[in-house]
């Protein structure tokens, strides 16, 4: 049983634990260490337990902003999902036309957060933008910068103009790979559009569209740089998200402590979520995971 | 009764389906043959109706039906992949044709037990096919073709995906489950011995044209022309170039004899002369068999059999033999023809002239 010691794997883990612990560990635990002590500069730390977790869980800045955030992601969800599959079903699936579908789905996916916030906050400025302009012109009133409800579509817009098409790529990607006998089956049995589309297409597309749904999930949980960009959080608080809190509270207030405790807690939400919503999509409508079979 | 009238089928400028008639009788057993890329597959969608012809026309019990949309005919299909609905079970599988023509739920439930219970899934109706072996898989599909009693059954290389016990298997039960439904049934299939064994009438097709269709054993022992004798033989038909002079037979610089009197009307000229890999064999067991020598290029054994692969005269033969033979790559050795299951062709048309006669011999 004498096994040769070989140090040659040391060799081999230390750097991936080297990167994972700059990228991960120790900023996180950075944010641990802040998140239960208080100080008031000069690098003095008072000791302060679970103080920080409580204020926070219990102060109405924080739900305002956590519900604003489930609304957000909700609306997200609710609008980018289904009008992702539907671009997807009715996009070509072989001729010419296919590249030049594709080319112009992944178009907006290349363009940064902040740009595409600066380029809908000019855009639908109401003394220069065209939107802004064109909507007043015709009598409709639309001013992001003092009406509520008015930079939250234009954040939605943003959002769904941004990122429609990650969904509408991952679903046509799953479409493409359902077999031309399939349909050919349905047609014989006499299967409408809609069953095709329920018996067919949406089974075959579920494993991309549960990666979708998490993809949009997180990314719409995180919003900051649009509501950044356009309004700064505003009008008053109506765009303060979780994020732009979080900022407001440690590089404008410099309230270390209660912001470090909200890192954690805004970080274990959208890891409870993602889970519950891997859960539920995985157990949807079989009974195991799906092999491929073909 | 499904009848094909002078029907072709042009996709771009390829012609997929060339001229084809065909009669197909109710109740009857039919195999389409071929190697891929055939025309199998594309005669198949036009008898569905999944395609209508570019030209020519398609009737059923003498209506013409070309160009009616798959939905109003009353076909059912099987795949080479296996086609189920994933998320639905077994049964709701099963079902889903009936649920679409609408029947009430008693007589669906009764319908699906008894296909379940016909292809062994009762024990599997709760599951979905995914969670299914692929014979199973299979089975499902076969069971959705077998509930809906339509007109036409075609089955497009049903057994080819599977392992080889679960295709004797399928192979012997299929014609069985759909003889009593009294639809038209169609089999496509590349390989000789399975329309060997399932029986029936078999059509030949070639490059888009069906070169013979009569029923299998004819088709098999009369091939009318060379190209339908190549197509239904694996391994491949042993040929080559052969000259008749005085009713002697010369080929590969031999000179093979006379020839049997029920060919010696064939005039003199060059021709084709082909024979199958079994009717030529390593050991001489009768006295009219004609000795050659060949090279040995390789030879395969399956046990029971072994594949000897010889160049005669420029000529690539395949010899059958049974049992284990061996044989060194590169020997010369004599192999031994039986003039009497010769086939002899027109060199120019491939037409056939000659054919063994069967009637006196136990094939």
């Amino acid at each position: 049983m004498d096994k040769p010691l070989n140090n040659k794997a040391w060799f081999f883990v230390l750097p991936v634990f080297f990167l994972v612990a700059i990228s991960a560990i120790i900023p996180l635990m950075t944010v641990v260490n802040y998140s239960v002590q208080d100080t008031f500069g000069n690098n003095q730390f008072f000791w302060a337990g679970t103080e920080w977790y409580s204020e926070v869980l219990s102060s109405s800045r924080f739900h305002d902003a956590l519900l604003r955030n489930l609304m957000f992601s909700g609306i997200i969800l609710a609008i980018e999902i289904p009008l992702g599959i539907a671009i997807a079903l009715s996009m070509p699936r072989k001729g010419i036309w296919v590249p030049v579908c594709l080319i112009l789905m992944a178009l907006p996916l290349l363009i940064p957060w902040n740009v595409v916030g600066t380029i809908w906050q000019v855009f639908g400025r109401a003394d220069i933008g065209l939107l802004g302009r064109v909507l007043s012109e015709l009598g409709v009133e639309y001013n992001y910068a003092t009406n509520s409800v008015d930079a939250w579509v234009t954040i939605i817009i943003m959002d769904v103009w941004h990122w429609t098409s990650l969904v509408v790529l991952l679903c046509y990607s799953g479409l493409v790979a359902i077999p031309e006998a399939y349909y050919q089956a349905a047609r014989i049995d006499g299967a409408s559009k809609w069953k095709v589309f329920r018996y067919i297409q949406l089974p075959k597309m579920q494993r991309v569209l549960l990666i979708a749904v998490l993809l949009r999930f997180m990314d719409s949980f995180m919003i900051y740089t649009e509501p950044f960009v356009l309004t700064g959080g505003g009008p008053g608080n109506s765009t303060t998200f979780l994020s732009i809190d979080l900022v407001k509270m440690a590089i404008g207030q410099f309230d270390l402590g209660p912001a470090a405790a909200m890192s954690i807690i805004y970080f274990l939400i959208i890891l409870l979520l993602c889970w519950v919503f891997y859960t539920v999509m995985t157990n949807f409508g079989v009974d195991a995971p799906e092999k491929e079979v073909d | 009764m499904l009848q094909f009238e002078s029907v072709s089928k042009k996709v771009g400028r390829s012609l997929h389906i060339n001229n084809v008639s065909l009669e197909l009788e109710k109740g009857s057993l039919n195999v389409l043959l071929g190697p891929t890329l055939s025309g199998k597959t594309s005669l198949m969608r036009l008898m569905a109706g999944l395609d209508s012809p570019t030209s020519g026309d398609i009737y059923v019990d003498g209506k013409r039906v070309t160009g009616q949309s798959v939905r109003k005919r009353n076909v059912a299909m099987v795949y080479q992949q296996f086609i189920n609905y994933p998320a639905m079970t077994v049964y709701e599988n099963i079902a889903s044709p009936l649920r679409l023509q609408g029947e009430s739920q008693s007589s669906i439930d009764s319908k699906v037990r008894e296909a379940a219970e016909l292809l062994k899934l009762t024990e599997f109706l709760d599951r979905t096919p995914l969670n299914l072996s692929g014979g199973q898989q299979q089975r499902t599909a076969l069971a959705r073709a077998l509930v809906k009693r339509a007109e036409l059954v075609l089955l497009d290389e049903p057994l080819a995906n599977l392992d080889y016990k679960l295709r004797e298997e399928l192979r012997v039960e299929l014609p069985r489950l759909f003889a009593e439904t009294g639809a038209v049934f169609v089999y496509a299939t590349t390989e000789p011995h399975e329309a060997l064994l399932l029986g029936g009438k078999t059509a030949t097709l070639h490059e888009g044209s069906i070169t013979q269709f009569d029923s299998t054993i004819d088709v098999y022992n009369r091939p009318v022309n060379l190209q339908t004798a190549q197509t239904f033989s694996d391994p491949p038909l042993n040929i080559v170039s052969a000259s008749v002079k005085d009713a002697q037979l010369e080929a590969v610089g031999t000179n093979l004899g006379q020839l049997p009197p029920n060919a010696a009307a064939l005039t003199n000229g060059q021709y084709t002369l082909a024979f199958r890999p079994h009717h030529v064999s390593l050991t001489q067991t009768d006295r009219h068999h004609v000795a050659v020598v060949a090279k040995v290029g390789t030879s395969e054994i399956t046990g029971s059999e072994t594949y000897v692969h010889v160049t005669c005269a420029g000529a690539h033969w395949v010899v059958l033999t049974h049992g284990v033979h061996r044989v060194n790559n590169g020997d010369d050795i004599t192999v031994y023809l039986d003039p009497s299951r010769f086939y002899l062709f027109d060199a120019a048309d491939g037409a056939l002239r000659h054919a063994p006669s069967f009637d006196a011999q136990a094939a």
